[in-house]
């Protein structure tokens, strides 16, 4: 109950075309976040799963049966909004009752599930208030309520937190996770937030540009980011990208040369090489969180040039500059060390990505 | 009365008065004087007597001149203030008049007929509202009839265009689907449509549709109004289409969005609307001129000035039927005022 | 969140009982809606709401647009289409039949001609009188004034008025034994104005009642773009010590400009078909002298012993070219106001 599964799935508005070809099968009970920077279809996708947008083309499955037709009140699904989109005019309690009613249920199982979904939810107090009475944080929990009773098959949730100041959005994150378990049903989650992403998701779908670039677990894309794009956007703060060009392709490693002609050596796990035939002089791109690199000096190092220093007290972000090119380093700890100086980026031990020039992941990297 | 004073005195800066200060005094005095005024001595002038009205010099205040039973008289006789020739004042009653003398005696002791000059004496007047100029007309006209259609008419008119007018909004802010501009772009087009354009071909489809003389005649050309819909929809447009979609998730028919949700949130423009409308429709003269030549189906604009431009105009029935039209906008202009002016500065309508 | 705000829940109750009834026609009209909605869609829904209002704008507004050109190339007295005769281009013909242009007392239809010039001058005097009349009401108002609706409201009050009260109020005020000239009795003044029966007193009485009725509504406007106006460019005004005077004609009138623009055209609109508060006042008396063009359009189609449906036609279209006109600019001055306001 609550398995969905999207075949070739696309959709345009005219010319424009807003989801191309997607593919996605979504398991029972699964909490899967689609994320992605805005503008990427994401809520467009969630949108037609919801049956509020008709697809161009392709299919969609609920629970095995095709529900392109199926109109958004019959796919059983229910959505939290961005905005809430609570009825200002009705109370806590007939907005919960509202899609009850519709469905004409009896008067008494409405009022037990409005119980339950109050207690659930702690807001039992405000049930006889209008929306307006409330705070961010309560109509939060309302629009929650409002899926909740409902029973769905699967909760659609369209960025929820982003109308919340940052302390209130952290904790209802960890009240969602909760919820999630104790409700275990599905849960499909829209955000342009990757450390919301990254912390309630079971799998995340990684969009840009009507595309499904990755899907994978949290950890499968922070530490195998399938490209450029999904290395970049996972991660705080961003993978630091340089430009290289092998120099050399040995048994479990490649030597690239960087920017002022440093050399670095990539360890390959897969000697092989499968996906790609490495050549000498092919153009790459190495990929360093910046959490990786150490400020030590040893062979290897790379010598760079301090712009800024971002003491944060437990660790210290240092921007600095390489032949032109921008580097990010996080280091734990509080450092000496002020713009202008000159100091080396050790990337010994930091597992290092590459991508080609389509900026795809060299498999095995 | 201090206050008051204050309040109207009030000027710029509060060092002497400047010009600006004059020219507003000025203009706002005279405003209050012109624009009130003329309901006033209309309210007043509807309680007088036919021959009050004829007076000339008028007074403000509806007197009647006093009359008494004297004995020895059939007719009651008219009561003066007559000046004595020794200087004192008496109340006598005028027996008759001959040349500028008049012959009156004192209502106690008829016997005694006392010779005055026609200028020595002024008539013993009594306020007295002669309520009879409304009474009247409801009994002997068909004003009751005509009070009752014009009731029919706006109420009707008004209620057919907040459902029609809401629900045309409706589609336009919150759907999409083709020909939806071509109909917004129709809508505003003939927002400038007047009546005086069309009064002909209107009454020959009027004619044709068997709505001649009928109220029904007059109300249904009127109810699709643009305004309307112009107004209710940017309202509409202000409501998030999310909520819709919540709706639509919560299993709400289209009909149940428009009835349980857009409708109650569309609230404040909606009043805004009916009370123009009611205004509008009340108010209406020139098509139900044209539509209604029957007598009883006149609406109270229409009997009025139908009865307004006979021969012998009965201005006391006719002021104070004039009154009794106005009453029902004045009263939406005390209670209501702040809305209408809100909405015509939001709006530029009328 | 910009949805109004909720009204009171405790006053409700009443409402709740009130619209019972109600809510049990709508949900029993949801049954065959649901059906319908059902069967064509959403889409569907759309047009099932947009369809009664366009039903009888289609049929009371649109239609008679259209037919109106038939009309008016038709003959007879007969209102029946059917019944009438095509008599092409005749009927404007006759409009425009004069042996002098100069003079509309030599053309066919003097009256028309008669109609044309009086609403003429009437627009032209109408407008300007009111809208300067508007504008100081509205400067005045857009002082520090204590109790600024309540003024608001005075000058605003005969807007709601029905121009049949309208006109009967001015009516009694203006006759001969009436207010206007009791208060000029007053002045010293002793032979009484004939306002009503002189043609000159009658056409500005038609004047001056109409800007009586409306100015409010014009002044209304004009203080609203008055509010809108920021403050601080008076302050910075101030700051330079920019003079009151230099201040109205450099930075009130220029930003009021757009403002005053629309009240003009829509002014001008409304004067072009000025009819009914004119009819009950002096019926369009004495003689000719307060004819206007909706007046003989009406008498023409409709009161006339030789009614004439198809030259009332002909002349309420050449008098709806002219609003087309007008309309056409306050459409071109209200874009132009959006694309400012855009920027």
């Amino acid at each position: 109950m609550g398995e969905i599964k999207l075949t070739d799935v696309k959709k345009s508005y005219g010319a424009v075309d807003v989801l191309k070809d997607i593919n996605l099968h979504i398991n029972d009970g699964e909490f899967v976040v689609f994320v992605g920077p805005s503008g990427c279809g994401k809520s467009t996708l969630l949108r037609t799963i919801a049956g509020l947008e008709k697809v161009t083309g392709g299919e969609i499955e609920i629970d095995g049966k095709r529900v392109n037709e199926v109109t958004a009140a019959d796919r059983g699904l229910a959505m939290v909004f961005q905005s809430y989109a609570l009825y200002p005019h009705m109370s806590v309690r007939q907005n919960l009752a509202f899609g009850l009613e519709n469905s004409n249920m009896p008067k008494p199982e409405i009022a037990e599930r409005i119980q339950e979904a109050a207690r659930m939810l702690e807001i039992e107090p405000y049930l006889e208030r209008r929306p307006g009475q409330l705070s961010g944080g309560q109509r939060q929990r309302v629009a929650i309520g409002r899926a909740i009773v409902r029973r769905p098959t699967a909760f659609l949730l369209d960025e929820p937190l982003s109308n919340l100041d940052a302390e209130l959005r952290v904790s209802t994150r960890a009240e969602l996770a909760a919820l999630h378990a104790r409700i275990g049903s599905t849960m499909i989650y829209v955000t342009h937030d990757q450390v919301e992403a990254m912390t309630l998701a079971h799998r995340i779908v990684v969009m840009r540009a009507g595309r499904i670039e990755q899907v994978g677990t949290p950890l499968e894309l922070y530490n195998t980011p399938a490209n450029r794009f999904v290395a970049g956007f996972i991660g705080a703060p961003h993978m630091n990208f340089l430009s290289g060009e092998v120099q050399e392709v040995e048994t479990g490693s490649v030597t690239l040369v960087i920017g002022g002609g440093h050399r670095l050596t990539v360890p390959l796990a897969d000697h092989k090489l499968r996906g790609h035939k490495l050549k000498a002089g092919e153009k790459l791109t190495v990929g360093i969180r910046p959490q990786h690199i150490t400020l030590e000096n040893n062979p290897g190092s790379l010598p760079v040039k301090v712009r800024l220093v971002e003491a944060l007290g437990s660790e210290t972000v240092i921007h600095a500059d390489l032949n032109g090119e921008k580097l990010l380093a996080v280091v734990q700890g509080q450092k000496q060390i002020v713009p202008g100086d000159e100091v080396h980026f050790s990337l010994a031990g930091a597992p290092l990505h590459l991508f080609d020039q389509n900026g795809l992941r060299v498999k095995g990297a | 009365m201090g206050a008051a004073a204050r309040f109207i005195l009030r000027r710029k800066g509060g060092k002497g008065w400047h010009w600006t200060d004059i020219v507003t005094w000025v203009w706002l005095t005279g405003g209050l004087i012109i624009m009130f005024g003329p309901a006033v001595w209309l309210g007043f002038s509807s309680f007088k007597t036919p021959a009050a009205l004829a007076e000339f010099p008028p007074s403000i205040l509806p007197y009647v001149t006093s009359q008494a039973t004297v004995e020895g008289y059939d007719k009651p006789l008219q009561l003066f203030n007559a000046k004595m020739p020794d200087g004192s004042t008496r109340v006598l009653a005028e027996v008759r008049r001959i040349g500028i003398m008049s012959q009156m005696v004192d209502p106690k002791a008829p016997g005694e007929i006392v010779r005055i000059n026609i200028n020595d004496r002024q008539p013993v007047r009594t306020l007295s509202f002669a309520t009879s100029n409304y009474t009247e007309p409801f009994v002997h006209f068909d004003f009751l009839r005509y009070l009752w259609n014009s009731v029919f008419v706006t109420v009707t008119a008004t209620l057919i265009t907040l459902v029609v007018n809401s629900m045309a909004a409706f589609a336009l802010s919150k759907y999409e689907f083709r020909g939806r501009s071509a109909a917004m772009l129709i809508i505003l087009a003939t927002l400038m449509v007047p009546l005086s354009v069309i009064m002909v071909p209107l009454y020959s489809i009027i004619s044709s549709l068997g709505l001649f003389n009928s109220l029904w005649g007059v109300i249904l050309p009127t109810v699709a109004t643009p305004t309307g819909v112009f107004i209710l929809r940017q309202y509409m447009l202000t409501i998030p289409d999310e909520l819709i979609d919540a709706a639509r998730m919560d299993k709400a028919s289209e009909w149940q969005i428009y009835w349980r949700i857009v409708l109650p949130l569309t609230a404040p423009a909606l009043a805004v609307l009916a009370i123009f409308s009611v205004v509008w429709r009340w108010n209406d003269f020139l098509w139900p001129l044209i539509v209604l030549s029957r007598r009883e189906l006149y609406t109270l604009q229409v009997g009025l000035s139908i009865y307004s431009g006979e021969l012998n105009v009965q201005w006391h029935f006719i002021l104070a039927m004039t009154v009794v039209t106005m009453i029902p906008v004045v009263l939406v202009f005390i209670f209501l005022q702040r809305f209408i002016t809100t909405g015509i500065a939001g709006t530029g309508l009328k | 969140m910009t949805s109004p705000s909720p009204t009171s829940s405790s006053s409700s109750r009443l409402g709740a009982l009130l619209m019972a009834p109600v809510n049990a026609l709508m949900r029993l009209i949801d049954v065959p809606l649901r059906g319908l909605q059902k069967s064509t869609g959403i889409g569907g829904m759309a047009a099932f709401f947009l369809a009664p209002n366009m039903l009888i704008f289609g049929i009371f507004v649109l239609l008679p647009l259209v037919i109106n050109f038939v009309y008016s190339m038709t003959g007879g007295t007969a209102f029946f289409l059917a019944e009438r005769n095509f008599v092409g281009g005749e009927q404007y013909a006759r409009l425009f039949t004069c042996q002098n242009y100069l003079d509309p007392m030599s053309c066919q239809e003097d009256a028309f001609w008669t109609a044309v010039g009086n609403t003429f001058w009437f627009v032209i005097l109408q407008v300007a009188l009111m809208i300067l009349t508007a504008l100081i009401t509205a400067l005045i108002l857009n002082r520090d004034l204590a109790a600024r609706s309540f003024w608001r409201a005075v000058f605003f009050f005969p807007v709601l008025l029905s121009p049949v009260v309208v006109g009967l109020i001015w009516k009694w005020i203006l006759q001969r034994q009436g207010l206007l000239n009791f208060i000029l009795f007053q002045f010293g003044d002793t032979e009484p104005y004939t306002w009503l029966t002189d043609r000159t007193w009658t056409f500005a009485a038609t004047i001056g009642v109409s800007i009586w009725a409306h100015m409010g509504f014009y002044a209304l406007i004009l203080l609203a773009g008055l509010q809108a106006i920021p403050k601080d460019l008076y302050e910075a005004a101030e700051m330079d010590g920019t003079k009151p005077a230099r201040v109205f004609w450099r930075i009130t009138l220029p930003l009021l400009a757009p403002n005053l623009l629309v009240v003009v055209v829509l002014a001008l609109i409304r004067a072009v078909q000025i009819f009914d508060e004119v009819y009950v006042l002096t019926g369009g008396g004495p003689g000719t002298s307060t004819l206007y063009l909706t007046q003989y359009i009406y008498e023409t189609g409709f009161a006339s012993a030789l009614r004439n449906p198809g030259l009332a036609a002909a002349a309420s279209i050449l008098m709806g070219s002219v609003l087309v006109v007008l309309t056409l600019i306050q459409l071109g001055i209200g874009r132009k106001n959006e694309n400012k306001g855009k920027r």
